[in-house]
Order: C-alpha cells, then sequence, then structure tokens
C-alpha cells in the first residue's frame, strides 16, 4: 500500500516537472549557432548530402569513436560475463527443429536483407540511415538465421577479424586526417576533393569510415547474439 | 481546440512514454518486464530529443531537390535541425548497449535462481 503510494507521487511528481517544462516550450522558428553552421556550410565544407551523417562523421566524429568503442565494451564485457566452462563449451544441444516456412523464408530473406544492410551503410552519407542502422539490419538477419536454425553455429574467428579490422581502419583513416587533412577523423582530405554532390562516391572519407562502421557494428552485435546463444549450453 | 503541432505531439508522447518507462520499473515484478520498461524510457527520452529540434514546415536535413525547392536553394530556411538527430543516433547506440548487459545480466539472475521475479531474490535484503 505504501509502496504503491510512493510509485504514485513519484510518477506524479515527474508529470508535473514534465507538464511545466511542455508549458514553457517554445517552438524554434529558426536554427541557430551550430546547427546554422552545419545547415549552411555543410555541402561545400563536407559534401555529404544528409547533415545528420556529416555531423556524425565528420564534425563530431569523435563522438562516434567513442560509440564505436562503447559497443565493442558490451561485446567484450558480455564476453566475459557469459563466459561457458570448457566442459559446458564442448557439450552439445540439439535444438527441436523449427516450422518449415520459417526456414524456407529465412533462406530467401536473409540474403536479401543482408543487401539492404550494406544498402544502407554505404549510402548513409546520400539517404537516411548509416553505419550503426546498417549494422543493426544485418545483425536482424543474423536472429533470423539463428531463429530458422536453433543449431548453427557462427564463426567466431570470422566475427573477430571483421570486427578487429575494421576497428583499427577506421582510426588509420582518421590518423591519415592529420596528415593529409584538418586533424583527427577529418573527412576531408587535401588534393583528393569532395567528389560529385549527391553520388556514392562523394563527402572526402565518410563513405569509406562509415561502410567500416557498419561491419563493425554488424560483428559486434552478431557477437553478442552469439554469445547469448551459447550460453544455452551452460548447465 | 487549436490544432497542436508535431513537435509538441513528440514532445507529449515522449514525456508520456517516459512516465509510463518509470511505472514498469517500479512497479513491474518481472525482470524482462523491468528491462522493457527500461527500453521505453529510453525511447522517451529520444522522442522528447528529436521533438525539440522539429521547426514547423520544414523538412529533414538531407539536402536534395525537395530541400531545394521549399527554399528556394536556401538550405538554411528548409530543413529542421540536425544536431539534435545527431546526439539522438549516439543515444540510441548507448541504450542498446545498455539492454544487451541487462539481458545478459538477467540471464545470469535466471541461472542462479531459476526465477524471473525479482522478488524471490532477497539476498541483500534485511
Amino acid at each position: 500500500m505504501l509502496r504503491n503510494f510512493l510509485i504514485a507521487l513519484v510518477l506524479a511528481s515527474f508529470g508535473f516537472i514534465f507538464l511545466n517544462l511542455y508549458n514553457s516550450y517554445e517552438p524554434k522558428t529558426e536554427l541557430t549557432g551550430i546547427a546554422a553552421h552545419y545547415a549552411e556550410n555543410g555541402a561545400s565544407e563536407v559534401g555529404a548530402a544528409n547533415l545528420v551523417t556529416a555531423v556524425v562523421v565528420s564534425y563530431r566524429s569523435f563522438d562516434t569513436l567513442g560509440e564505436i568503442t562503447i559497443l565493442f565494451l558490451t561485446a567484450a564485457i558480455i564476453s566475459f560475463f557469459l563466459k561457458l566452462s570448457n566442459e559446458d563449451e564442448n557439450k552439445i544441444i540439439i535444438h527441436k527443429g523449427t516450422s518449415e516456412i520459417l526456414q524456407t523464408a529465412s533462406q530467401l530473406l536473409i540474403p536479401l536483407i543482408f543487401l539492404f544492410g550494406v544498402y544502407v551503410f554505404i549510402n548513409g552519407h546520400l539517404t537516411p540511415g548509416g553505419g550503426f542502422q546498417g549494422g543493426a539490419i544485418i545483425a536482424s538477419g543474423v536472429v533470423l538465421a539463428i531463429m530458422a536454425n536453433p543449431n548453427m553455429t557462427i564463426n567466431h574467428t570470422v566475427i573477430v577479424w571483421v570486427e578487429s579490422l575494421s576497428g583499427v581502419t577506421v582510426v588509420i583513416i582518421g590518423v591519415l586526417g592529420i596528415i593529409l587533412g584538418g586533424g583527427f577523423l577529418d573527412s576531408t582530405l587535401d588534393g583528393y576533393g569532395l567528389g560529385e554532390f549527391g553520388t556514392v562516391f562523394s563527402a572526402g572519407t565518410i563513405p569509406v569510415i562509415y561502410s567500416l562502421v557498419g561491419l563493425k557494428v554488424g560483428a559486434e552485435i552478431s557477437n553478442i547474439l552469439n554469445k547469448y546463444q551459447k550460453s544455452q549450453k551452460e548447465s | 481546440m487549436e490544432t497542436l503541432e508535431l513537435g509538441k505531439i513528440g514532445l507529449l508522447i515522449g514525456f508520456l512514454l517516459v512516465i509510463v518507462g518509470f511505472w514498469g520499473i517500479l512497479q513491474q515484478k518481472n525482470i524482462i518486464k523491468i528491462i522493457v520498461s527500461f527500453t521505453i524510457l529510453n525511447t522517451g527520452i529520444n522522442l522528447v530529443m528529436v521533438a525539440l529540434g522539429y521547426i514547423k514546415g520544414r523538412t529533414a536535413p538531407i539536402i536534395d531537390d525537395s530541400v531545394e525547392q521549399l527554399a528556394n536553394h536556401n538550405v538554411i530556411n528548409a530543413i529542421v535541425d540536425p544536431v539534435p538527430q545527431a546526439l539522438v543516433l549516439t543515444a540510441i547506440v548507448i541504450g542498446f548497449g545498455v539492454t544487451s548487459l541487462l539481458l545478459a545480466y538477467a540471464m545470469k539472475l535466471f541461472r542462479a535462481k531459476k526465477t524471473l521475479e525479482i522478488n524471490q531474490f532477497n539476498d541483500l535484503k534485511w
């Protein structure tokens, strides 16, 4: 009883705060400060049609490097946390087979889902989407594969290599920005131009960085899924 | 009654989702339901952040033909604020990381006690 009362009190106070915030909210009418700078100079400075990508991968790319690190840390902590003992690791559990419809549909859909994920991260600087979204779509294909065939094993070596190589390459491109561009992770390299605005090969190193981020995120999420799947063996 | 504009609707729904999420975290007994409530709260906060960047009558911050028709080649008068959207992208990724850690923890807790009812985990209660 007291507990319910306290919960109601907490929610009511949150509601009160939010109501005040809502009432004092005045809709913006124009871009101000840094956003105006991004809108005005984004196309000429970075060359990306999608300004959100320009902000994420060029202006604030250090932030993105932090995000990749956080995802990597999450995958590492989960690997450590769900670590199996040696005898559990070698145990073989045969799961019940899944329905025919799911298996057949997954054979058709998984390549398409992977293709769509690759499309989303390669066109991250032109259309809505980007590395993180594309990686998540690829991982959703992996989820479908696991659901259709619970006995499948994900090749751990491939995942680890894709993840590490793309992570290292992003940092190498970042260092290249110090030598050829304006600073660490600068996407515009001097002497190489930005390419024609609105095409796939434009915006400096943004498509390369975002594709690598997409591969890395896809590999990392698949790694986490792999750990979840394997931990069923734990006794 | 005056019509609500899109930014205010987003703000209202976002705040509502935050309150629903807090209610779920405080009230639910099942650990999986608590994690789901956490993600609802997360979504609400993201929605509020995106709604704050909304400007009436403008389009997404992607420069293409529609933007150029809308404001006579003047991008600054045609798009909504791109900065909150970029920050929300960061927030979503971090939310994903936290949620997957919570799920791993829930799996470990279930192995320990064969239940997900939070009332059963009273080892530290006095």
